[in-house]
């Protein structure tokens, strides 16, 4: 799997060319577990059954993800991209196939110690944003840490640095009712840095918002890439998918391109075939 | 996820819909008021009645006479027959023979007639003797009791009960005034206090006069010896059954009788009718209760159909948790606290409610309602429960949603 991989070096998470071992400033907390990609999905397949009619939502899909890197699944709707979102999120378990999240095999796993990884490896983002309206942002944004058993003094210093990470410093005693769609999404990114995630997977995190705030948000997440951060973008929207360092393109199930919007000619040609193969 | 955190979410949650959780709470509280009400009022009737019949005496023995058989072969009840005499009243306060008696009033009691000029009135006049007041452990509100020279003497003296007084002679004082019974004139020489009522009949309507005056003046005939009843008090509790057996073995002697299945009385004690009055009672309190924890189940059914809406409503919020790290059982049990707050809830406010009412119902019914310590607590408890056990089927069945189609819904 790790022999064949063309994306090695291609998506090195700053703007230098470096070979994926070498560490960077960012990288360098990272050092020891540089080589093992974040996500590493290996021959997935889903299928649905309803009754008589099965249905195939992914057949066979490879795909590695390294770390720091950012992105974007792009696919229109039944593509088998929400699906994926689900899977890369262990929010659902696949038919066949292996995945492997940050080296630790997930394929396997029970509701419980599903859960467990969630709340530890993975930051979700939402369309809806998924707030609880009757708590306030602080208070949505320590919801992991609760679910880690983190103790309270902890949560709430923590939750306060995260909401302060993505400016929202002087909001965190408001409910989400109380704020912009775009501040919400704000919050929501704030809970998902909060438990600091292997990955931050984000839904269509700009489907519910008008055009200042989709800037703004996108912009909080180059920011988190910037920072080392591996996101992963579900989206339907190339403006969107462009912010993303590296492109994926889903459709009837199956990996169709795998391309770095930098580098578009360079990628189509020379990783286009291999490409997460 | 800390019990202090799961307390902190189900309680926001619950407060976040204040109506609907009033009302859920509305059908515990009822429920656990309705049980603490029935168990007090079934205790107090309990009580009173226990109250009733020892307010009689204490220590105190009943002796009735048997069942009498007339020539024609008619069977009166029990206490019909005349086998009891004055005689055995007497026999029965000697110490050499019945150590554990303290003393014996003998009644000899028949409804008669009293006259004071225009006003009359019938109630029930008893021949006893000096010894009655203290076994009856009754009190004179004026005057004095019949003493033992004027039973001797068959003096025509009569202490009147305080309502008979107050129907002969009105306000005033009837001390010192005459009534006639059966046409013979006796002197008032004292009027009990009141002492309430035993069962239906009045402890205040009666005339006692001397049981001597009784059998020759009022009653005569054959039956002028026998008496309706002896009461026989006992020196102590402790000392209640010696004396039973006592008073039996004598009474047998006197009567001639060898073997105790054929007696021709029955020494009864209080507790005994005690124990007999407050099994009805105990009955009804059961019925009573069972009917109340009827309306609790109904209460726990309500508990269990908000928190079906609340999983179905919350859906979106139970998949988020998920999605965030939230394992099957602190969605369970967060559901399961948020059931149990509502019982609680439910719990404290029904015992609330009950103990507030039980102090004001008794003035508006006439009737003693005992709370007692062990029914709240035990209903708090039961509520508590009750709100875990219908909490159950919801708070599996959120634990349950798989998060994707939890996230999806609407």
């Amino acid at each position: 799997m790790a022999d064949n991989s063309p994306r090695h070096g291609g998506t090195a998470p700053l703007d230098g060319v470096l070979p994926i071992g070498a560490p960077t400033a960012v990288q360098e907390r990272f050092a020891e577990h540089a080589a093992t990609p974040v996500i590493e999905l290996a021959g997935v397949s889903k299928t649905y059954t309803t009754g008589s009619i099965t249905f195939e939502a992914l057949r066979g899909v490879d795909l590695r993800i390294d770390q720091g890197e950012y992105v974007a699944i792009m696919g229109p709707s039944g593509s088998g991209k929400s699906t994926l979102m689900n899977i890369l999120g262990c929010l659902d378990v696949l038919t066949t196939g292996a995945y492997r999240l940050a080296g630790e095999d997930v394929s396997e796993l029970d509701e419980v110690e599903l859960a467990h990884i969630r709340n530890r490896r993975i930051g979700f983002v939402f369309q809806q944003f998924n707030l609880l309206p009757a708590l306030s942002a602080w208070r949505n944004v320590e919801l992991p840490l609760m679910y880690a058993g983190v103790p309270s003094a902890e949560r709430k210093a923590r939750a306060m640095d995260a909401l302060a990470r993505v400016g929202l410093a002087d909001r965190t005693a408001n409910r989400p009712g109380e704020l912009s769609g775009g501040q919400q999404q704000r919050v929501a990114v704030a809970r998902a840095l909060v438990s600091d995630p292997d990955l931050i997977l984000a839904d269509e995190p700009t489907g519910n918002l008008d055009s200042v705030s989709t800037a703004d948000v996108l912009g909080l997440f180059d920011e988190l890439h910037a920072a080392g951060r591996t996101v992963v973008l579900i989206t339907h929207e190339l403006e969107v998918a462009e912010h993303a360092r590296r492109m994926v393109r889903v459709r009837d199930g199956r990996v169709l391109s795998d391309t770095d919007p930098d580098d578009h000619a360079a990628a189509h040609v020379a990783d286009g075939e291999g490409a997460a193969r | 996820m800390t019990w202090t955190q799961t307390l902190h979410t189900a309680w926001s949650a619950v407060r976040s819909h204040t109506l609907r959780s009033t009302l859920t709470i509305l059908g515990i509280l009822i429920g656990i008021a309705a049980v603490i009400l029935t168990v007090g009022l079934g205790l107090g009737s309990q009580k009173d009645v226990s109250a009733r019949i020892n307010s009689l005496g204490s220590n105190l023995l009943i002796v009735t006479p048997g069942s009498s058989t007339s020539t024609t072969g008619v069977r009166g009840g029990f206490g019909s027959n005349t086998t009891l005499k004055r005689s055995d009243a007497v026999a029965l306060t000697s110490k050499d023979n019945a150590p554990d008696i303290a003393a014996v009033a003998p009644e000899k009691s028949t409804q008669l007639s009293l006259v004071n000029g225009t006003t009359n009135w019938t109630t029930t006049v008893t021949g006893t003797t000096a010894s009655w007041l203290g076994v009856r452990a009754r009190q004179l509100s004026a005057g004095q009791f019949i003493t033992v020279a004027q039973d001797t003497a068959r003096a025509d003296v009569v202490v009147l009960g305080a309502d008979t007084a107050t129907q002969l002679y009105g306000t005033t004082n009837a001390v010192g005034r005459t009534v006639t019974i059966n046409n013979v004139e006796f002197t008032v020489i004292g009027v009990l206090s009141t002492a309430g009522s035993s069962g239906n009949t009045s402890l205040d309507d009666l005339a006692v006069v001397p049981l001597s005056t009784a059998a020759e003046q009022l009653v005569g005939g054959s039956t002028r010896d026998a008496v309706s009843r002896i009461y026989i008090e006992a020196a102590s509790a402790q000392q209640l059954s010696g004396a039973s057996q006592e008073a039996t073995q004598l009474l047998l002697n006197l009567h001639s009788i060898t073997t105790a299945s054929s007696a021709d009385f029955t020494v009864s004690s209080q507790e005994s009718l005690v124990s007999t009055a407050t099994a009805v009672a105990r009955t009804l309190t059961v019925l009573l209760t069972g009917i109340a924890a009827l309306s609790l189940l109904v209460g726990g059914i309500g508990v269990m159909n908000i928190m079906l809406v609340s999983v179905t409503e919350r859906t979106r919020e139970i998949g988020l948790r998920k999605a965030l790290g939230a394992p099957p059982w602190a969605i369970r049990r967060q559901f399961l606290v948020e059931a149990s707050i509502l019982g609680l809830a439910g719990g404290l406010l029904g015992c609330l409610l009950g103990v507030v009412s039980a102090r004001t119902l008794p003035k508006l019914l006439n009737s003693t309602i005992v709370v007692s310590g062990a029914a709240v607590a035990g209903s708090v408890v039961v509520a508590v429960a009750i709100g875990l056990v219908f909490g159950v089927y919801p708070a599996t069945r959120a634990a349950r949603l798989a998060p994707i189609d939890a996230l999806r819904s609407e």
